[in-house]
């Protein structure tokens, strides 16, 4: 049977990795319990500043503590990362001051809390503002490698995790196949490509499943890199299938498919079909109620697919 | 409107009932913060709230604004008590397509005035109910209850100077000091110091009582509505305990936001009179 866990998961697993490092420092905002942070201030305390709940003081004592050669990583929701997002722009984006920022529970899949906590916006904002790289991994192995890929980096980053269980993808991966920037294949296809990230890759992978029984054979791409994005892997695609989706629990405005269309107008060209939340807010729901009411599961993505197809 | 506090205790036990019902139903939400601000909010609607449950639009009624929306169990509570809404809407808490939506949500819920769910933000929101209601010449009062963890953000100490700069009278706040917020107890999370002194400072009318003792809790509300302290904002400082009525879950971090399982339900329906050990 697949093994599920949350990406959030292999944050707070990252954070203990890199606890050899001195000048890894970790900083929260009275959510450690649910970014996973907890672990780290369990095992490092001395090491975890504490800032309350104040996301806007949380992002720049990141930045004065990056300035000072330390490795801050930062984390609250997804949504309230938002409240800080003047800080992380003219604070930490603009000095390009290496702080990275964590986003959990990303997404109408968080569930029940309601709209007030289904950031929705989240790597549309945060992918506006010059040096931060974005990152939406979709299962716990691969959000563990990529976290700890940040503390190598000289740039300020932003990664969403979620906060519910999705199939793990990358057991027994080679961690060297897990870069930054990279997207990667899942399955090879050649009619059309379903490019997605987060939770939705699983979903996409459901959807290539259901395309098969139809005669149609999609790639899957896992990009858990927004930005920078991996041009040359969208132009494969383009060659290669000549139609493309694009899946992710955001609004359909400003993220994933957003960055893949900005490629495509500059570059070769294929129809486009988006499936991500259709600009309104989340509401209660179970995570995969969510999926369905927003439009964003697997039969969604599949119906996508068809019809970018047909756009050929 | 006037009660006796036998009467208002009565209140507040069945409502207490229903909070525990609903995150028990729901097998997820926020029963301590409810538990700790149900006796404040349980008087505050009974006796002093001017509200028409059957037009919960009407312009001049009093605004109340559960800025820590977390705690949305306890409002829905005192909401069906009201009859705002019914006690078959509390099933819909944190079910797809439910007016009792996670947080306080007033697209979602009669009789709910502010959605919540970011902390910090519920005292600038009244801060401008209470602005309007100057404009418009209206005794409508805004009513805001925030939390002792929310208290740490920044933005409630921006609304905090600019009420008292502005005289709003009319802007009354109570806070929920339970001592507890999400990750652990405040004193380990961020120290906050002298509380009463922090208020004070900022031009505040301060009065501090024990958030369950109900003598108290209408003293505290007199104290909110009386005249001579209409010259300016007042909050009340109210002492509670973290999930209190449920013996388990008082003063128990881990109870912010988990739900009770079916034992403990059992349980707690025993400790609240409602069943037979
Ligand atoms: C801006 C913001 N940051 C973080 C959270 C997550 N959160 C929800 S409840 C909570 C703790 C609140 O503590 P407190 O205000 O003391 O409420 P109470 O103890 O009454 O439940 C936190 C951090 C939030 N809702 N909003
Ligand atoms: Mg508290």
């Amino acid at each position: 049977m697949t093994r599920m866990a949350a990406t959030r998961d292999g944050y707070g697993q990252a954070l203990l990795d890199l606890a050899d490092n001195p000048k890894v420092v970790v900083l929260e905002a009275d959510l450690g319990k649910s970014t996973k942070s907890l672990h780290f201030r369990k095992a490092h305390p001395e090491r975890t500043v504490s800032c309350g709940i104040g996301e806007q003081n949380m992002l720049l004592v990141g930045a004065g503590m990056a300035a000072s050669g330390y490795i801050p990583f930062a984390s609250t929701f997804a949504i309230f990362t938002e409240r800080a997002f003047e800080q992380m722009r003219n604070g930490v984006a603009r000095p390009n001051l290496a702080v990275h920022l964590c986003g959990s529970h990303g997404g109408t899949h968080t569930g029940t809390d309601g709209s007030s906590a289904q950031s929705i916006e989240d790597l549309a904002v945060f992918r506006t503002l010059p040096n931060v790289t974005v990152l939406h991994p979709c299962d716990d192995v691969s959000t563990r490698i990529l976290t700890a890929r940040l503390a190598e980096t000289n740039s300020p980053s932003y990664m969403r995790t979620a906060r519910n269980k999705t199939p793990v993808l990358y057991d027994d991966v080679d961690p060297e196949s897990i870069q930054i920037g990279k997207g990667i294949e899942l399955k090879d296809g050649n009619d059309v490509a379903i490019i997605a990230c987060g939770v939705l890759v699983s979903e996409s992978l459901k959807a290539a499943e259901m395309l098969i029984e139809e005669g149609i054979n999609a790639s899957v791409i896992d990009m858990h890199t927004l930005k920078p994005l991996d041009g040359a892997l969208v132009d494969q695609m383009v060659e290669r299938c000549g139609a493309l989706v694009t899946a992710e629990d955001h609004n359909v405005i400003g993220g994933l498919g957003s960055a893949v269309a900005e490629h495509l107008v500059a570059n070769a060209f294929a129809p486009l079909e988006m499936v991500g939340v259709p600009d309104r807010f989340g509401e209660s729901g179970q995570a995969d109620e969510m999926l369905d009411v927003m439009k964003l599961s697997a039969k969604y993505i599949a119906e996508a697919a068809k019809k970018a197809i047909s756009r050929k | 409107m006037s009660k006796s506090i036998s009467e208002l205790e009565e209140i507040a036990r069945k409502c207490r009932v229903e909070i525990v019902k609903m995150v028990h139903r729901a097998q997820a939400g926020h029963p301590g913060g409810s538990l700790s601000e149900i006796d404040l909010i349980s008087a505050l609607y009974a006796t002093r709230m001017r509200v028409r449950p059957d037009q919960p639009d009407w312009e001049d009624r009093d605004r109340f604004i559960l800025s820590k929306g977390h705690a949305s169990p306890g409002m829905y509570a005192i909401l069906a008590e009201m009859g705002f809404i019914s006690h078959e809407d509390l099933k819909s808490y944190r079910v797809l397509g439910g007016v009792c939506q996670g947080h306080v949500d007033m697209k979602w819920c009669p009789g709910v005035d502010f959605s919540a769910g970011s902390l910090g933000m519920g005292l600038s929101f009244g801060m401008g109910c209470a602005t309007a209601a100057r404009l418009d010449a209206s005794e409508r009062r805004a009513f805001v209850m925030i939390g002792d963890g929310e208290m740490q953000e920044g933005s409630v100490w921006e609304a905090a100077m600019a009420a008292a700069h502005h005289e709003l009278g009319n802007l009354k706040v109570i806070l929920d000091r339970n001592r507890i917020q999400n990750d652990d107890f405040c004193e380990e999370q961020m120290r906050m110091f002298d509380i009463p002194a922090k208020w004070k400072a900022f031009g505040w009318n301060v009065k501090e009582i024990d958030g369950h003792d109900m003598t108290q809790v209408m003293e505290g509300l007199d104290f909110l509505e009386a005249p001579e302290n209409c010259n300016g904002p007042s909050i009340l400082i109210a002492h509670t305990i973290k999930g209190a009525g449920i013996s388990y879950m008082e003063n128990n971090p881990s109870f912010h936001g988990a739900a009770p399982n079916d034992e403990q339900f059992h349980q707690a329906m025993v400790e609240l009179g409602e069943v037979e050990a």
